[in-house]
């Protein structure tokens, strides 16, 4: 046993430090840095340099275009992608529906859509949610009905992320409603420009338009367009959960922000001394910070066993709860770190490079990403629903 | 990096922990408890014979060779076990300080330590001073060619069973260079007050009185703070790694009485709010896995990295396993609270350990006095 990393590995951190310093645009990395919202442009710029180099599908075996990278390599590329301030890979086609394509699709479906997810071409969305299905996501509404050569599909999602800028949805659907609600769904592929298909923005607390609803009005979607066996879906649903959990942890973005809580604490002022050095607003860093460092190994120790077993396993539903809890943590005691300067809402800051000209210039966005952060412990399945998660599949509760 | 234990390491795993499921059910070990002795003379034996003893130590003072990793397993087993035998005062710390130690007289008495033969107490820590060595009223004097010391040392862990005391005392120009010595005494000279006592957790303590004891210089100043900050180190590891042990069988125990004991019909492991409460106690015990394990693959290295890593863990051990043994207590409901039933003794232990070299709130202190905090 040995936690250090080896040479090798040392020589690749090297090299992903290199590549990023090379490649990743300096004026992107300051956007992510001071808390800005990154365009479609944006996560696309970052993603086709990633592409061109080969790393943009970590997870992929190695026959369908990923880089071969073990857990350890991962956490590397992790962990150097947000201390540069790297923007973090959109999940949804190239984490969720491109693995479980390779793992549930027929050939045709991963000669169509694998190379168009490795080339950025495809911006997938996920129809999970829906307005009465949340964490009892098996009792979704949204129909599917088989005519002639095709579905049709009725119903809503909801929560849909970046649904506005998605060409194709990954999908759950009901196709057989006597069925027991696991068992009578399936998974199927709709295209977004699919007559019938209307996206709603839902902006969220912070003000920001993340979050979708995706009305669904007699969508046609080919039969083709169904991985995997009809209402076997829930199979596909729940591998395709174990990845969502993967990366979840988030101990580089939480490492990062770990560091940019510091340097604001060193700045900020109490009682005529840089806050850090108080006493009782220090303590609680170094106990996040003490948090952090036994999540890393968690992480990596959980990580490099479900590598042996393919799958991440309902291990990665504890990664969810730390990383989620934690990072809470961390933009909860950024928020503090200003004080009264928490207070002042500047909607253009976030979209636009207008100074403020109100409070410390890392000010504007700590409440606003403090908010947003509510969502990590909701999102991917509560850490209500972790929890259940591993009471029932670990404990056997 | 690589997870997996060397073939070496399992083996130094399995071996201990077939010897203590055999010999150390927890029946034996509340009748160990109660002994006058407090532990198995017999057992400490098997040990010599296992060359757990000598697992910290390089092969040329006879040890196993072993670094931090060998030595949380040892404890983790033990600490499974809840085993009562001296080996922290004795092997982690006592042994820690001999093997640091450059002298013919600590290697022989080495030799004699991991051979079974002698054991050792680590007379440190005073009253008034909680966790801090770093003040010491005990006090070192030239008499007689040799040395006396005179003070008092608090809750020195097996002090009534070591047949000899390794006790830190200030020394003046003159005596040694100024600073914190070390000397070797023997119990029974004349001038030693030995005051025993039976710990709440189960284990055996002293406060030692000093009135010009006679007493052998073991380290100087220089040598001496390296040794004391070594054998601590590797304390720190071996307490961690006892209470990941300990936390492990809490957990088990605590999964069993869920999905046994019935209560409106069902077995209470069916409400959400207990289901919850004990996911919570195996990720703290998880979470206590990864930190203990940074420690001990720290402990041999130097420097900041190293002080860090040591007082995360300890940090992090103090709070989870005060939380595991709290809730194991809660969902066992009144049997958690009785003695016959193993797991609150336990939950004793594990709590108790945030007692021995330094607690959470120490730990935090000292993490956060090393914390980097980068230029903005």
């Amino acid at each position: 046993m040995d936690i250090h990393y080896d040479e090798k590995e040392l020589a690749f951190r090297e090299e992903v430090r290199q590549f990023i310093r090379e490649k990743l645009p300096p004026e992107l990395a300051a956007k992510v840095k001071s808390g800005k919202r990154l365009t479609k442009e944006d996560f696309l710029c970052w993603q086709n340099i990633l592409s061109e180099r080969g790393w943009l599908a970590q997870h992929w075996p190695k026959e369908y275009g990923g880089p071969g990278w073990g857990p350890v390599q991962r956490h590397i590329y992790e962990e150097e992608a947000a201390a540069a301030g790297a923007p973090w890979i959109i999940p949804f086609g190239v984490g969720m529906v491109g693995p479980v394509i390779i793992k549930f699709g027929t050939k045709a479906q991963k000669e169509k859509y694998l190379p168009r997810i490795l080339r950025n071409e495809d911006w997938w969305c996920q129809g999970y949610s829906e307005p009465g299905a949340g964490s009892d996501l098996a009792s979704l509404k949204t129909r599917a009905e088989r005519h002639g050569d095709h579905y049709i599909v009725n119903g809503q999602k909801t929560w849909t992320t970046y649904a506005h800028y998605a060409d194709m949805m990954f999908c759950l659907v009901r196709t057989d409603p006597k069925a027991k609600p696991q068992e009578g769904i399936s998974f199927l592929l709709i295209d977004m420009k699919s007559p019938g298909v209307t996206v709603r923005p839902l902006l969220l607390l912070d003000g920001e338009h993340e979050v979708n609803e995706v009305f669904l009005e007699n969508v046609k979607v080919p039969f083709e367009n169904l991985v995997g066996e009809e209402n076997k879906g829930w199979t596909c649903a729940k591998y395709l959960l174990g990845f969502e959990r993967t990366g979840i942890a988030g101990v580089g973005q939480a490492k990062e922000w770990l560091r940019q809580l510091k340097a604001i604490a060193a700045r900020e002022k109490n009682n005529g001394k840089p806050l850090i050095e108080d006493p009782s607003f220090r303590a609680r860093v170094a106990a996040v910070e003490v948090e952090l460092m036994a999540l890393e190994m968690t992480n990596l120790r959980v990580v490099a066993d479900a590598e042996k077993g393919g799958a991440p396993g309902p291990e990665s539903s504890m990664l969810k709860i730390l990383g989620s809890e934690l990072r809470q943590e961390i933009t909860d005691l950024m928020r503090r770190a200003v004080g009264p300067y928490a207070l002042p809402f500047f909607p253009e800051y976030f979209d636009t490079d207008q100074p403020i000209d109100v409070g410390p210039e890392y000010a504007p966005p700590l409440a606003a990403q403090y908010f947003n952060h509510r969502k990590v412990s909701i999102y991917g399945g509560s850490n209500e629903i972790q929890r259940n998660i591993i009471a029932k599949m670990i404990l056997g509760l | 990096m690589n997870f997996e234990l060397s073939d070496e390491q399992r083996m130094l795993q399995e071996t201990l922990s077939r010897l203590l499921r055999e010999q150390y059910p927890f029946e034996t070990r509340q009748k160990l408890l109660q002994s006058p002795q407090g532990f198995s003379r017999e057992l400490w034996h098997r040990y010599a014979e296992l060359g757990i003893l000598g697992v910290p130590f390089s092969d040329e003072v006879g040890g196993f060779g072993g670094g931090g990793i060998e030595l949380m397993l040892v404890a983790k087993a033990l600490g499974r076990a809840l085993t009562l035998e001296p080996y922290l005062a004795t092997v982690v710390l006592g042994g820690t300080v001999l093997a640091t130690v450059d002298s013919q007289r600590a290697r022989s008495l080495l030799e004699e330590v991991i051979a079974g033969q002698t054991l050792l107490a680590f007379a440190h820590w005073e009253p008034g001073e909680r966790y801090n060595g770093a003040i010491l009223s005990t006090h070192a004097q030239a008499r007689d060619g040799g040395h006396v010391l005179s003070g008092h040392k608090a809750v020195v862990l097996h002090g009534q069973d070591a047949d000899r005391l390794i006790v830190s005392a200030m020394t003046r120009e003159g005596v040694a260079t100024e600073g914190i010595a070390l000397f070797l005494v023997d119990p029974r000279s004349p001038g030693v007050t030995v005051r025993g006592y039976t710990t709440i957790d189960g284990l055996r303590a002293a406060e030692i009185q000093l009135e010009s004891a006679p007493a052998e210089l073991l380290a100087a100043p220089e040598q001496a703070a390296q040794a004391i900050d070594r054998a601590i180190g590797y304390g720190l590891v071996a307490l961690c790694a006892e209470a990941v042990g300990a936390m492990e069988v809490i957990c088990e125990l605590t999964l069993e009485y869920l999905k046994t004991r019935q209560q409106f019909g069902v077995p209470i492991g069916k409400f959400q709010a207990l289901q919850h409460r004990m996911v919570d106690m195996v990720i703290r015990l998880e979470q206590s896995r990864s930190i203990t394990l940074l420690a001990a693959a720290h402990v041999d290295d130097t420097g900041i990295d190293r002080d860090r890593a040591l007082s995360a863990a300890k940090a992090l051990i103090g709070k989870s396993g005060r939380f595991v043994a709290e809730s194991a207590i809660q969902l066992h409901g009144g049997i958690g609270m009785t003695w016959e039933y193993s797991m609150p003794h336990y939950a004793k232990r594990v709590v108790m350990i945030d007692h021995v070299l330094g607690d959470v709130d120490f730990h935090l202190d000292r993490f956060s006095s090393l914390m980097e905090v980068s230029a903005a």
